[in-house]
């Protein structure tokens, strides 16, 4: 009895205690994901600085973050920074870049079309299934809400 | 003030994505597809529009602002071309980043050859 107790305790203690690892994880990706935000910022401001309006301003910026991501995947320093930074890296719309070069780049020897060309859009095109999808399901329903 | 905004607001929706990974067994690719789909939904219920009036770039530049620019630009298109605009709006306000990723990706991935992974 006293034994299933200790047990049972020992669980408990277990659950409580917080994983290190857990709440590196999230200050890593706090601060990466924090800077590539605030370098999205700068460029932003940049943009519409040279006469750029919000929304021509916000898709320079991405077509800009976009080609960072990709050129820093090749180079293999994006990964570096992804086994820090986790999510960090992974939800900046340069973690979307990478999610692109990756695979691509991983399966060139099986050739420029099933390999780099259809790889590219492993985990894109379920992206852009899912985005395109659910925005032209909202159009319609906000088409029918309002006529 | 602005860049700590986009700082701590871009900050904080990768934690969210951080936590989903480490919290639950999805991986980055479940955590990307969810995030724009969250996206999409939070900007036509109306939550996302305030969050990027405050958060900026912090607000657009994480993959719910992929989200975000899709929602809104199929909403405009609504206003616009009726019907037909949902199925254009979306995408003609995220075309740039598309075509980009498509473009710089392919280059890039022609371009270098994967390092070794240690």
């Amino acid at each position: 009895m006293n034994n299933i107790n200790s047990k049972d305790y020992r669980k408990y203690v277990n659950s409580k205690i917080p994983k290190p690892s857990y709440f590196k994880n999230c200050i890593w990706a706090f601060i990466v994901g924090g800077i590539i935000c605030t370098i999205g910022q700068i460029i932003t401001n940049f943009y519409n600085n040279v006469g750029l309006d919000k929304e021509d301003g916000a898709a320079a910026t991405a077509i800009t973050l976009i080609f960072i991501g990709a050129l820093l995947t090749g180079i293999g320093i994006y990964d570096k920074i992804g086994k820090r930074a986790g999510a960090g890296s992974i939800v900046p719309i340069t973690g979307f870049a990478n999610s692109i070069v990756s695979p691509a780049m991983e399966f060139k020897r099986e050739g420029y079309i099933f390999g780099v060309a259809a790889k590219m859009f492993s985990i894109a095109g379920p992206v852009l299934v899912y985005g395109f999808g659910s925005s032209i399901i909202i159009g319609i329903i906000y088409y029918f809400i309002t006529k | 003030m602005e860049y700590l905004r986009a700082f701590l607001v871009g900050g904080l929706i990768c934690v969210i994505g951080q936590i989903l990974m480490d919290g639950t067994k999805l991986t980055p690719a479940h955590v990307l597809v969810s995030f724009v789909t969250a996206g999409v939904i939070l900007t036509a219920l109306g939550i996302y529009e305030p969050l990027v009036n405050f958060g900026g770039a912090g607000a657009t530049v994480p993959l719910t602002g992929f989200g975000y620019s899709l929602a809104k630009g199929a909403i405009k298109g609504v206003n616009q071309n009726g019907i037909l605009g949902a199925f254009t709006g979306g995408i003609q306000s995220t075309a740039g980043g598309i075509a980009a990723a498509v473009l710089f990706g392919y280059i890039m991935a022609v371009i270098f050859t994967p390092k070794a992974k240690s």
